[in-house]
């Protein structure tokens, strides 16, 4: 093997180091990463050429879709129905959807996978008010979010249906939806992670149970309380 | 097989093939990862489903090509040389941080210092990403923390894989008789007497011809 084969096993110390410092980042990453969101955030608070936020945990949304591609669905043809164990079946505009009284929510965003925007506004319609037009049959009990991506669903239990934090919002941050955040208009269910939050809302239907949503068949927790569920203990946004 | 006067055999076939496949599923895995976690790149393939089933396969092939590679001698043999440090790999590297490799070359084996730590890193890259990923994948593994910490080092880990992988990408780019000996096997004796001339002496070609 010649000289080059003999001396210190270099290379082992480095496999062996680098095993050491990975279970250490993997005791303490939590703390870190904490600590490095707050570095970060104030970073990209001032990077103007916006790569910063290609570091991992920096605050701020991530992208998810199990679609195979943003689905668009202009202001003027978006429709919303109401509609399954309900004495009155209606569909909305978005126009129609403007109409009614507003609410205004800032919360935290919290996504089960760990990421957490601060502070961030939706404003929208209650789903309750939308309940109470349609007139749910007694026999209800659930409620059925569909999606115009053509996969995604969602649950409620008609309980947690009619809390007041829960919306169907037109706006994010005090601007439209954006058709990459799920818009012209998504579900915001602000004390839950926010898989519950379906993006391209396109049908609510009353049912007599609760009907496991997209993630929920991959056994995400139905009642995805923020801190209560899913294994996680992060801290509530609602 | 009769040696050409002129070319040294670099690679057997198996160390060839570990490193096509190996650089496949990296590069699979690379791949996948922008799409999972760049929100520009995500938006336009979404079906996330489909690239964590991937992402998830393709993390635990790609020990494999190694792994099944240490049947072969000439793969443990320069396993060895990849582990071992000598003086000359010291100078090197001293030489390289000062960056006085160019012109002054400082002889080296049949590896150089930085392709040896370039191997030990991506040794142990794979084996950290390969447990952080595991814990990932079944959350029911471990405690939640544990879960917050291997998502922190499997994140900063794989932005240092990338810059690391580019960088041997760059070096190649620029060492056409490089990629020659991983594409043939074979390399030509001034290229190694130059590169690698510890190396070329071993040979026993390397006495004086008539």
């Amino acid at each position: 093997m010649g000289k080059d084969g003999t001396g210190a096993p270099v290379g082992r110390r480095v496999v062996l180091g680098m095993l050491g410092l990975g279970a250490a980042g993997v005791a303490a990453g939590g703390y870190l990463q904490s600590g490095l969101d707050n570095l970060l955030a104030s970073v990209t608070a001032k990077d103007p050429t916006g790569l910063s936020g290609l570091l991992p945990g920096g605050q701020g949304f991530r992208f998810y879709s199990v679609a195979d591609s943003v689905p668009h669905r202009s202001a003027a043809d978006y429709r919303l129905t109401v509609d399954g164990l309900v004495d009155r079946p209606t569909t909305y505009t978005l126009e129609r959807l403007r109409a009614m009284p507003r609410t205004r929510l800032v919360r935290d965003v919290q996504c089960v996978t760990g990421w957490r925007v601060p502070h961030y506004a939706f404003t929208g319609v209650r789903l309750a008010d939308l309940l109470a037009q349609a007139g749910v049959r007694p026999e209800a009990k659930a409620l059925r979010f569909t999606c115009f991506d053509g996969v995604y669903s969602e649950s409620l239990t008609l309980d947690q249906a009619r809390r007041p934090d829960m919306l169907v919002a037109y706006e994010m941050d005090d601007k439209p939806v954006t058709a990459a955040h799920g818009g012209p208009v998504r579900l915001y269910a602000a004390p839950m992670y926010f898989y519950k939050s379906a993006k391209w809302l396109s049908g609510i239907t009353l049912t007599d149970h609760v009907q496991p949503g997209y993630w929920e068949h991959y056994g995400y927790d139905m009642d995805a309380w923020v801190g209560r569920s899913n294994g996680r203990t992060d801290a509530p946004t609602s | 097989m009769r040696q050409r006067p002129e070319t040294m055999r670099r690679f057997t076939t198996a160390e060839r093939w570990i490193h096509r496949t190996t650089a496949v599923l990296m590069g699979v895995a690379l791949l996948t990862a922008a799409f999972l976690y760049l929100p520009a790149l995500a938006e336009l393939v979404g079906r996330r489903r489909l690239l964590v089933s991937v992402h998830e396969w393709t993390g635990l092939l790609l020990p494999l090509p190694l792994l099944a590679g240490l049947a072969f001698r000439a793969v443990r043999a320069d396993l060895g040389r990849l582990n071992r440090f000598g003086p000359h790999d010291r100078r090197w590297l001293s030489a390289a941080l000062r960056h006085r490799t160019v012109g002054r070359p400082v002889p080296a084996g049949k590896f150089n210092a930085g392709q040896k730590l370039y191997a030990a890193f991506t040794a142990g890259a794979v084996l950290v990403m390969l447990g952080t990923g595991l814990l990932m994948w079944f959350t029911h593994l471990a405690p939640l923390v544990w879960r917050t910490g291997a998502t922190f080092v499997h994140d900063w880990l794989a932005l240092a894989i990338a810059v690391l992988v580019l960088g041997h990408i760059w070096m190649a780019a620029r060492d056409p008789e490089a990629r020659r000996g991983m594409r043939t096997g074979w390399v030509s004796r001034a290229w190694a007497r130059r590169e690698h001339p510890l190396w070329e002496k071993e040979s026993p070609d390397a006495q004086p011809r008539p």
